[in-house]
């Protein structure tokens, strides 16, 4: 990869937990990205943004490959999960899902009880055997998400029956249940109250001491409060990337600028 | 004069005064049409309207009565003799002048004595139908006349003429619904007949079925016995062996349309099977008479079964066919239902295609399926060409699928097709049969659109 001219901004400063390098997708015969290079540091939180359509989402949904359901669907480049190639006709699509896990925009709850929700993910890769291990994870993953104390009474009703808020913290402790490495969300808060919002947002903040989270968000306040890094896409371009701090305060190009300050998006 | 003029003149009339009424309201509006309310065509439909349907109405009213008053007619000019005939060859002797005043049929000459009493009924008709032709022109006279006058630039033809629609289309709907009512009813009145004749409990527990009654007294062997556990048995078992065949396919099929299938291929994969619906069910039914019965019954000797040449495995296995799409097509449409993103959740957690459908989308979906399989159910057991043809008529009450089986809807056919005595109780069973079958159906429908409802709301 020595060959590939890097900015020096293009990798954190934490150890690269995925390494993305010339990655191009397209939709049929439509361009989604276009030469991405981009690095996810080990235990931070990487926000992308950018306006409608800028494929901050694709990219995402690149990091577990995802966009293999999507019929159509083409992803040239490499992407490296601790230097594994995510790409390898080798690898097993399960078993990199059961490393990088996801939360998505709306609420997707399973129709089935909170206990089943959480356990769905365990059962599917063989963990937990036994009926007290299994409570135990699903106890975990609860407690992780902050949402232990809310259903602990009813484990038994249906994760459907939460509200808004609660279901996409359903949604994470399932995620965690698998135990993943990554947690990929796409706009995980989009579809929440502002009250729901910060708990979901405090959630990510502890998160990070266990998992590498990357977030796609179209609120820029969100990017700045949660995220260590933030990569700005525009038009399938990946713009700029570098310390949140850096990107909110002084951003280096005019892009980046006009849209974090609302000139155009 | 005929009935056929009179509705060719009558619609004729309805739409001059279509032309009427538009030209009368560019008229008033001085050729300037922005000025009316409403547009000059709903002038025209207004006064159509008002020229046809009251109208239609008499008319219709007349009709219904009109036979009725000729009969009094006819009655009252009978000679005196008729005192002595008993009451039913007097029916028929009415029934025969009455035909033959309107020119039909009639296997006897009308005796002399009863010429007075033909001529009558002959002459109320006449006139009656005059008298109907005038009435008719009085009233879309006046119709059209009130409307006509009423046109105007702020009259709100639209209005009242959308209002005129509408009733329209409750009168249709009220006269499908009235039929449904007026279907149910004759059920339970000759149900309610047979049942006089034969108690509830013998016809519902009976194992017993026999319907030959005698029709003379020294008839011997037809005693009559209706006990209807063995068509109730068979029935079911016909619908289970369909079952068995229609559930695993359809379901497997609508999973493959929905979850494996490209656009494309479901696109034209689903109208295929969905043909198989339209094939007549009697085409089914020498399909299993003449090629799967005597397949089976081949296939049975050739390992030592004894298989009759009337199976209940033949026409249920083709039965099962039959409502293959019933159980496709429905759950196909609530499999695809399930939001994506339940798939996507499922997908994003590691699981495989078939663990995604076997623990998500099946469980998701399954209220719908449960509601598909009891309506292809219901249209099983209401099914009657196929039984018919391949199933046999031998009242046997037996769980074996290899032996000749009958079903409720088989003798409700045999039991009403060719000359029959519409009072004895053979005759009445075929009616009690009929109001199990629709009662059963019914339940099964009630509940399965009632399922299928509750699903819908969930996810729209």
């Amino acid at each position: 990869m020595s060959a590939v001219e890097l900015s020096p901004d293009a990798v954190g400063k934490n150890a690269p937990k995925i390494v993305a390098r010339g990655v191009n997708v397209f939709y049929g015969s439509a361009q989604a990205l276009k030469e991405v290079d981009l690095d996810v540091g080990e235990h931070e939180v990487t926000a992308l943004i950018g306006p409608s359509g800028c494929g901050k989402s694709t990219f995402l949904r690149c990091l577990n490959r995802m966009n293999d359901v999507i019929e159509g669907c083409r992803v040239e480049g490499r992407i490296e999960l601790d230097e594994d190639d995510i790409y390898d006709r080798q690898l097993d699509v399960v078993q990199l899902r059961a490393r990088v896990g996801m939360v998505f925009q709306k609420p997707n709850p399973f129709p089935k009880s909170v206990y089943d929700n959480i356990a769905y993910g365990p059962r599917i890769h063989g963990v937990g055997q036994s009926k007290s291990e299994m409570d135990e994870i699903v106890e975990t993953s609860l407690t992780r998400a902050g949402l232990w104390n809310e259903v602990k009474d009813r484990l038994q009703s249906p994760g459907t029956g939460l509200s808004g808020g609660q279901q996409q913290r359903l949604c994470i402790a399932r995620a965690i249940a698998v135990n993943p490495e990554v947690i990929l969300m796409d706009e995980p808060c989009s579809a929440l109250d502002p009250i729901a919002t910060a708990r979901i947002e405090e959630l990510i903040d502890e998160l990070r001491q266990n998992f590498t989270i990357v977030i796609v968000t179209h609120s820029m306040q969100q990017a700045a409060r949660v995220s260590q890094r933030t990569a700005f896409f525009h038009l399938g371009n990946l713009v700029e990337v570098g310390d949140t701090e850096q990107i909110f305060t002084n951003p280096r190009d005019e892009r980046t600028e006009g849209y974090i300050t609302g000139r155009f998006g | 004069m005929n009935v056929l003029t009179i509705l060719v003149v009558m619609v004729g009339l309805s739409v001059a005064g279509y032309y009427l009424g538009t030209r009368q309201a560019v008229g008033v509006a001085g050729g300037q049409r922005s000025r009316l309310h409403s547009l000059p065509s709903y002038h025209g439909l207004y006064l159509a309207s008002w020229v046809l349907l009251p109208a239609v109405a008499l008319l219709i009213v007349w009709l219904i009565v009109e036979p009725h008053v000729a009969e009094q007619a006819l009655i009252a000019n009978l000679p005196a003799s008729v005192e002595q005939m008993d009451p039913n060859t007097l029916r028929l002797t009415i029934g025969d002048i009455e035909a033959r005043a309107l020119g039909g049929i009639v296997g006897r000459e009308v005796a002399p004595e009863f010429q007075p009493a033909a001529e009558a009924y002959a002459a109320t008709l006449s006139i009656s139908r005059w008298l109907m032709a005038a009435c008719l022109v009085a009233v879309m006279a006046i119709g059209g006349l009130l409307a006509f006058r009423s046109i105007g630039v702020e009259m709100r033809a639209r209005n009242r003429f959308e209002r005129i629609a509408e009733v329209i289309m409750i009168g249709a709907a009220t006269i499908a619904i009235l039929t449904t009512v007026g279907i149910i009813l004759s059920l339970l009145f000759e149900t309610a007949r047979f049942f006089a004749e034969v108690p509830f409990f013998e016809f519902l527990f009976g194992l017993q079925w026999s319907p030959q009654t005698a029709l003379r007294a020294d008839q011997v062997g037809s005693s009559g016995s209706f006990g209807a556990i063995p068509l109730f048995a068979g029935t079911l078992l016909i619908t289970l062996i369909a079952l068995c065949v229609a559930v695993p396919i359809g379901l497997f099929a609508a999973i493959y349309m929905s979850e494996y299938a490209t656009p494309r291929i479901r696109g034209t994969a689903k109208p295929i099977l969905e043909i198989l619906a339209g094939v007549p069910t009697v085409v089914y039914g020498f399909f299993a008479a003449l090629t799967v019965a005597p397949f089976f019954r081949g296939l049975g000797q050739s390992i030592g079964l004894d298989v009759s040449s009337e199976s209940a495995l033949a026409a249920g296995s083709v039965m099962g066919i039959m409502i293959i799409p019933f159980v496709s097509s429905l759950s196909d449409d609530v499999m695809n239902a399930v939001p994506q993103s339940l798939r996507d959740g499922a997908f994003a957690l590691g699981a495989t295609k078939s663990e995604t459908i076997r623990q998500v989308i099946l469980p998701a979906a399954l209220p719908g399926i449960v509601g598909a399989v009891l309506l292809a159910t219901s249209r099983a057991i209401g099914e009657t060409m196929i039984v018919v043809m391949a199933a046999g008529l031998a009242a046997n009450l037996t769980a074996n699928p290899l032996e000749a089986v009958t079903t409720v809807t088989v003798q409700i056919v045999t039991l009403l097709v060719g000359d029959q005595e519409f009072d004895s109780a053979k005759t009445l069973a075929a009616f009690a049969l009929g109001l199990v079958l629709f009662v059963v159906t019914l339940c099964l429908n009630i509940f399965a659109l009632h399922i299928v409802r509750k699903y819908r709301e969930k996810y729209d």
